[in-house]
């Protein structure tokens, strides 16, 4: 059995716990068993097409899943799977008419932070 | 309600302010619980925006890792993480479809309105269980330690 770890903001939707163990040898497995047993927390984690939200972030240990195959990552026996939320949001739309203006500084600066 | 000290609302105009006109983010930190009729917001954690800055005056992001940096400094302190502000540059201070799209439950979302970089209204928010829409949530005054807490109508 894997322990999943579950954020403060999921657990009122899981009897208040902040740990359970299921089932699962990938990280998908894992978190389609924590959504099955907590049936409240499913829309929170998925959208409405079965995807996992961009902004749910599993970590198998230490380490993002993203850097291990995504979903199918896998889980080892008694491993320990994290759910971290990430947090985004804004204004709706594009707000202003005009582009902002993209001079060569401004440019390379974006060039430099993307991730 | 959410009872927020005078210095987490001014913090989190500041920052508004400071990051015009792109949209600033962060933690608040407090007690999550609500007792006495409300969750205490006492302090702050600026965290920078991951968006691209093309997209910054209209999107925030924060990452993962930012995420638990700020849950494990907060539990330091005896605290939680009671929700995260952003700044809606000159826009009004309600949630979008988009902040719908991403919220967490549970957490009070604060939206500051900045108005040509100046803070205008502030206002909390919280995902409603079924994802349909954001709750407004009535924004309080918290004392500081020692002095009385009172209620006090958003300032604008
Ligand atoms: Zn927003």
């Amino acid at each position: 059995m894997a322990k999943v770890f579950i954020p403060t903001a999921l657990r009122a939707f899981a009897d208040g716990k902040a740990q359970v163990e299921v089932g699962g040898a990938t990280a998908g497995e894992v978190v389609a068993a924590l959504a099955e047993l907590y049936p409240d927390i499913r829309r929170h984690i998925y959208d409405a097409e079965g995807k996992l939200r961009s902004y749910v972030n599993v970590f198998v240990g230490e380490e993002d899943i993203r850097n291990f195959g995504g979903l199918g990552a896998p889980v080892p026996p008694d491993g320990e799977v994290t759910l971290v939320p990430a947090i985004a949001g804004g204004v709706a739309g594009a707000l202003r008419a005009a582009p902002r203006q993209t001079d060569g500084i401004v440019r390379s600066k974006a060039a430099g932070r993307k991730r | 309600m959410l009872k927020l000290t005078n210095e987490v609302r001014r913090a989190i105009c500041e920052a508004g302010e400071r990051d015009y006109p792109d949209e600033t983010c962060g933690f608040i930190l407090g007690r999550l619980q609500d007792d006495d009729g409300g969750r205490v917001g006492d302090g702050v954690r600026a965290v920078a925006n991951a968006r691209e800055p093309e997209e910054a005056h209209h999107r925030f992001k924060i990452e993962p890792e930012d995420f638990l940096r700020a849950e494990r400094e907060a539990a330091r302190a005896g605290k939680d993480i009671v929700g995260i502000y952003h700044s809606h540059p000159d826009h009004p201070a309600a949630p979008s479809d988009y902040d719908l799209d991403h919220a967490w439950p549970v957490y009070s979302y604060v939206i500051v309105a900045v108005e040509r970089g100046r803070a205008r209204e502030l206002a909390s928010w919280r995902l409603e269980d079924d994802r349909s829409r954001f709750a407004n949530e009535p924004v309080g005054t918290a004392g500081q330690a020692g002095e009385q807490a009172g209620e006090q109508a958003g300032e604008t």
